[in-house]
């Protein structure tokens, strides 16, 4: 009998699986490319792991992709594609920087204000989606794409407000000190990493609490239930209504906490954004790789976070930085397409055992 | 019953010899042989699970044989696909209905064999064949409407149209009558009729005794995969048949005491609802249960039923009316206020509704009362409890196999789903009990099982509300039956008394005299 | 009653010039998700189009093969989507995210591979780049100029919108991938392929996304940058939804959007003061007012997304 630890097991090996096929098909671009492929995963491993001052910064970096990948894989739950977590991010960067900037409070209390503030607008963006989704039947990937537009602008409009802009360079003033989530300074000096903040902390408690409300509670169990059959969960009287706001809303809170995260920890500001910067898309890649298991988003989101982190300094042996992105996309394809390995397996499986069987009945006649 | 048969002894269309299909270990079909003739109408009688579907998707090239030969019309074939099946003149009328919704008929019996004029399908040809088709085996479709708006008879006309447009000599009808009334049976005895006079073998898959006496010539019966013996249909009876299908003697009538009804459970007054394209479905429909007493609505699939138990148990809002369970008003209610009141349901769709097919058995066990101080305390799950609660009604209901708490619903057996979910309702302790369709699907040893339990919970004194297509389950277990039509019950019958000629000729709308 | 003329002309101008890509991409997505596969993947499809057809268009100095080559582009990454979503039963959804990851990855790779470490493909000249329509015939900044005077794959991608409604309803390929996306196994027992269908509108519909890719670097921008598609492919695919799935509706989403964005850019021009951060919402605000307002909810394919394993 197959338990539900084994199964998790099992998509365990074909991640591990995936990832390795995912630098293998790295390293032949690479060689295609003229650059050699052991010297740029060196220099990649080099800049993930071998100094403190690296492995702090990955986990800076990954604070607010493990956000986002518990936003979107808390909405998974109860299906729901959170296609939104980017525009959930900016209007939760966006309130945490303006409350940053603009109220005066103590420290600590000022960083908390900050993030509540985010996570209300992140949460906010989230439930008119829902709404629109209860309410009036519309399609959330679609309303969900449009609303991440429309935060975009709404970013770029807020930060190049007189009074908001700083004045030498496309972004916000900075916030203010209090508002900041920094880690203590000797710790930040001792980590040599200048934005060594609170976000990995926050991040991996939300992963804690989001994994026990899923498994423990009974908001968790209405969730898992609309997620999984949203009519035999009607007909035991859940209202898929009420538990899509619910979920829509939440996830907009994790991935507004993952924006003020980036805004107060790492960047302190704003900037006027060029293109959409992504962290939100990151987050389904995040939730993908860890198969929707919050906890397994601590770990999907720090490697994450490494890769893009250690990738920027490709660039210092020659190898475009892309390649992270090539291997991240095989990744995920191969975890995809893993079902085709299941089944391979599953037949030759039979097959043998088939075989087996064959054999014993012809000894028993 | 049959007047005259249409068998030509001497021409045998199909043969299958010592057919064997094996899905990894598990053997589906165990050296089955099969002939038939010319114009014969041959049944394939067994229980649900038996291996009758795996045999005819051999036939049609859907599964290859492990092992075993195929001729058709005294030539051995290897069927790769429906495709070749279909060249080869076999046509198959699925239980299911393939059918594409928003298609027309012209389109859903077209497609695959389209034919075209230049870049274009050509649909008015394709038109008239079907339109000359239907009038020379008397189908009587329209070519031009939607899947979506026709019944579900005429559905599987369009099915059988389907295979008739592709040339099919020999026709696979997989259980044609599930759902369908006794008028629309005897008109589809006509249809095949009809089909074997013009010299078409007929292979009737079913698990209906009665079907087999009427029209078919031969009956092979199959049991766990394997073939048990082809008879004479005219040399045998039904129970010698329904011996030879479960392998041991079946007890047909239900065991039931009579029983003093109470006071009004279930009170519905000139309820009107319209379904989910805005037409009328329910069109003053007023009905009572009592404790004590099993009320059976008979009608056929269409009439408004599934929207009578959806609003019953909140699912769907009425237009207007009134409906009160012991005296609680529930009209338009939700779910949750439903079953406070004291509703209590087998939906029809277990699947669909009555299960989440991928949460444990243990986590559907609670599936309406996880909230309760038992399983619940401070919105965190009590996991022990729930598991302990689960591991008695396991025990209870014969859920099998034993143990199975952590098992999904999926890994089930249908018969065990349905065990899950009844004891999930009786044990909910509510009033009334509505079962719509209860035994869809089941095999003979589930479907005595669920009607000891109805009858258990009427003994009890409870209310129940049992709707359902089979004519056969209402006649046996009902107190008093009421027929459904166009959304209004159309009429009262004692169950005791009731006649199935009268029935069928109320549940296709004729009025009775009585009244 | 001149300005009037001259607005609505520039307005018609920016929706030809920004819905081209789009459209494109709609339409092919309509192939996909109409046939039963859910295909996000889109916007990275664009992207190997756009960088493909920037590349071949500067090294062959013809637009129209950059063009093609652009749609070909795409179309590799719809085989692989195809061979994931058909051939292994994936999960559609995370397919279509590695594709957003392999496409992007792989165009700029290339461009940083074959142009000096840049992100940037050289910019095109005139000749390289699509042909406009009537070149030269209408005076600059005339309303004939504005409306028909813009690139000619402008036009074609209208008449795309003619042939595949014509496709989809009238001929055998269309009644059997719709089909396909509401009943594969009714398809299979009558002998339709449905792999072969699902495969035919997978490929389709990278090639059109290829095409509108290829659009956005040979015609709107002259160049390959990292930026130039961003969202475009999420955005196609909002249209098809809002267009319930059809040739013909995802058309109409498009063409609102492109309105938008014509009012848009005659409103930036206008010197109106309004903050052009705030201007550039107006597509998507009123996207969603027409949903709530006048669209309501889609019927989706009823096999969309849900993969279909032939049984043995």
């Amino acid at each position: 009998m197959k338990t539900k630890k084994n199964i998790w097991e099992g998509n365990f090996i074909y991640i591990i699986f995936s990832i390795i096929i995912g630098f293998l098909v790295g390293a032949i671009l690479l060689v295609i490319a003229g650059v050699d492929p052991m010297a740029t995963y060196s220099a990649l491993l080099d800049g993930v792991f071998s100094d403190k001052k690296y492995i702090t910064y990955d986990l800076v970096y990954a604070a607010p992709y493990i956000l986002t990948g518990l936003s979107v894989a808390f909405a998974f739950k109860t299906g729901v594609f959170n296609i939104g977590a980017e525009g959930q991010f900016v209007v939760g960067s966006l309130a945490a920087v303006l409350v940053g900037l603009f109220l005066d409070l103590p420290p600590v209390i000022h960083g908390i204000v900050a993030i509540l503030a985010a996570a209300i607008a992140g949460g906010i963006w989230g439930a008119i989606v829902g709404l629109l989704k209860v309410k009036r039947g519309i399609n959330e990937v679609l309303s969900y794409i449009m609303f991440n537009w429309i935060a975009f602008y709404l970013s770029n409009f807020v930060v190049t407000k007189p009074g908001i802009k700083d004045d030498s360079v496309e972004a916000t003033r900075m916030v203010k000190d209090s508002a900041r989530i920094l880690l203590p300074e000797n710790l930040r000096i001792a980590t040599r990493c200048s934005s060594a903040n609170w976000g990995i902390v926050i991040a991996i408690v939300a992963a804690l609490l989001l994994w026990f409300v899923i498994s423990k509670t009974t908001m968790g169990y209405q969730f898992r239930a609309v997620g999984l059959s949203k009519t035999a969960s009607e007909y035991g009287g859940i209202s898929s209504s009420r538990v899509f706001l619910t979920s829509m809303a939440l996830s907009g809170v994790l991935a507004g906490i993952g924006g003020s995260v980036l805004t107060l920890g790492i960047n302190g500001r704003i900037s006027q954004f060029a293109g959409q910067e992504s962290f939100g898309f990151d987050g389904i890649t995040v939730a993908l790789i860890a198969g929707s298991n919050p906890i397994g988003c601590i770990f999907s989101g720090i490697f994450y976070g490494a890769m893009k982190y250690g990738g920027n300094k490709l660039t210092l042996v020659g190898a475009p930085k892309e390649v992270v992105n090539i291997i991240m996309g095989t990744i995920i394809f191969f975890i995809a397409i893993a079902l085709l390995f299941k089944r391979l397996i599953k037949s030759a499986q039979e097959k043998k055992e088939a075989k087996k069987t064959v054999v014993v009945t012809e000894k028993e006649d | 019953m049959r007047d005259t048969s249409n068998v030509d002894e001497n021409t045998v269309t199909i043969q299958m010899k010592d057919i064997v299909k094996k899905f990894g270990n598990f053997v589906a079909n165990d050296h089955i042989n099969l002939t038939v003739h010319k114009g014969e109408v041959h049944a394939i009688l067994g229980e649900n699970g038996a291996g009758k579907s795996t045999l005819m998707n051999v036939l049609y090239g859907i599964y290859q044989p492990t092992s075993g030969s195929i001729a058709i019309d005294g030539k051995e074939v290897v069927i790769n696909g429906p495709e070749q099946a279909i060249d080869l003149g076999i046509g198959m009328v699925h239980q299911h209905f393939m059918l594409i919704q928003p298609f027309t008929v012209t389109e859903n019996i077209i497609l695959g064999a389209e034919p075209r004029k230049g870049l274009v399908v050509d649909k008015e040809s394709a038109r008239k064949k079907i339109v000359e088709l239907s009038d020379r085996y008397g189908l009587m479709v329209d070519p031009d409407a939607k899947i979506e708006d026709i019944s579900v008879g005429m559905q599987q006309r369009v099915e059988i149209l389907k295979v008739l447009y592709r040339g099919a000599k020999h026709l696979i009808l997989d259980e044609p009558t599930s759902s369908l009334t006794p008028q629309e049976i005897s008109e589809l005895m006509q249809i095949i009729k009809n089909l074997t006079a013009d010299g078409k073998s007929i292979i009737l898959i079913t698990h209906k005794l009665k079907e087999i006496t009427e029209c078919a010539d031969y009956c092979t019966i199959i049991r766990q995969g394997k073939y048990i013996d082809t008879v004479k249909v005219d040399e045998v009876d039904e129970n010698k048949l329904a011996a030879m299908m479960v392998g041991r003697n079946v007890q047909f009538k239900v065991e039931k005491k009579d029983n003093k009804p109470g006071k009004v459970v279930l009170d519905v007054k000139d309820l009107h609802a319209k379904d989910y394209r805005g037409v009328d479905i329910l069109n003053g429909l007023n009905l009572q249960v009592r404790e004590g007493e099993i009320l059976g609505i008979a009608g056929v699939d269409g009439n408004g039923q599934s929207e009578l138990v959806e609003i019953l148990t909140g699912l769907m809002k009425a237009e207007s009316g009134s409906i009160t369970v012991d005296g609680n008003d529930i009209f338009n209610k939700t779910p949750r206020e439903a079953m406070d009141a004291g509703v209590s349901c087998i939906p029809e769709d277990r699947q669909k509704h009555g299960l989440v097919m991928d949460f444990t058995v243990d986590e559907n066990m609670i599936l309406q009362n996880f909230a309760r101080p038992e399983f619940s305390k401070h919105g965190i799950l009590k996991k022990d409890s729930i598991h302990k609660f689960t591991s008695e009604l396991i025990e209870k209901f014969d859920i099998r196999p034993r143990g199975c708490n952590n098992r999904l619903a999926r890994q089930l057996s249908g018969g065990n789903q349905q065990k899950v979910i009844i004891a999930r309702e009786v044990t909910n302790d509510k009033d009334l009990l509505i079962a719509m369709n209860p035994t869809r699907g089941l095999d003979v040893g589930a479907i005595e099982f669920v009607h000891k339990y109805l009858v258990e919970q009427r003994n009890k004194g409870r209310a129940v509300l049992l709707v359902s297509f089979e004519l056969d389950e209402i006649m046996s277990l009902s107190d008093r039956i009421n027929v459904i039509f166009e959304g209004q019950i159309t009429g009262e019958v004692n169950g005791k008394d009731a006649d199935e000629k009268e029935l069928g000729y109320m549940m296709a709308g004729g009025k009775t005299d009585e009244n | 009653m001149d300005l009037i003329i001259k607005n609505s002309g520039l307005i018609i101008n920016g929706l030809l010039i920004s819905m081209p890509p789009l459209l494109l991409a709609a339409l092919g997505s309509v192939f996909s998700e109409k046939s039963g596969v859910v295909n996000i993947g889109i916007e990275g499809m664009m992207t190997i189009g756009a960088f493909i057809g920037a590349t071949v268009a500067y090294v062959t100095g013809n637009g129209w093969i950059g063009f093609l080559a652009g749609g070909l582009a795409g179309m590799v990454l719809g085989l692989m989507h195809a061979f994931a979503c058909v051939t292994c039963g994936a999960d559609q959804t995370i397919a279509g995210t590695a594709i957003n990851f392999i496409g992007p990855g792989v165009a700029l790779f290339l461009c940083k591979a074959w142009n000096d470490n840049s992100s940037d493909t050289p910019a095109l000249d005139t000749a390289a780049k699509l042909p406009k329509l009537f070149d030269g015939k209408f005076k600059a900044g005339s309303f004939a100029y504005n409306v028909f005077g813009t690139y000619s794959a402008v036009y074609l991608s209208i008449a795309f919108v003619v042939v595949i409604w014509f496709v989809f309803y009238k001929t055998r390929f269309g009644m059997r991938l719709r089909a396909a996306g509401e009943h594969p196994e009714a398809c299979e027992t009558l002998g339709v392929n449905v792999t072969r269908v699902r495969y035919a509108c997978v490929l389709l519909s990278g090639f059109m996304a290829g095409l509108g890719g290829a659009f956005v670097t040979l015609a709107t921008v002259s160049q390959f940058r990292p930026t130039v598609i961003v969202g475009q492919g999420f955005i196609a695919i909002a249209a098809v939804i809002f267009g319930k799935f059809t040739p013909q509706g995802a058309f109409l989403g498009c063409l609102l959007f492109g309105l938008c964005n014509g009012v848009k850019v005659v409103l930036s021009a206008s010197g109106s003061g309004v903050s052009p951060n705030l201007l550039s919402m107006i597509p998507y605000v009123v996207t969603i007012l027409v949903l709530i307002f006048f669209v309501g909810s889609a019927r989706v394919p009823a096999a969309n997304g849900k993969p279909y394993i032939k049984s043995k």
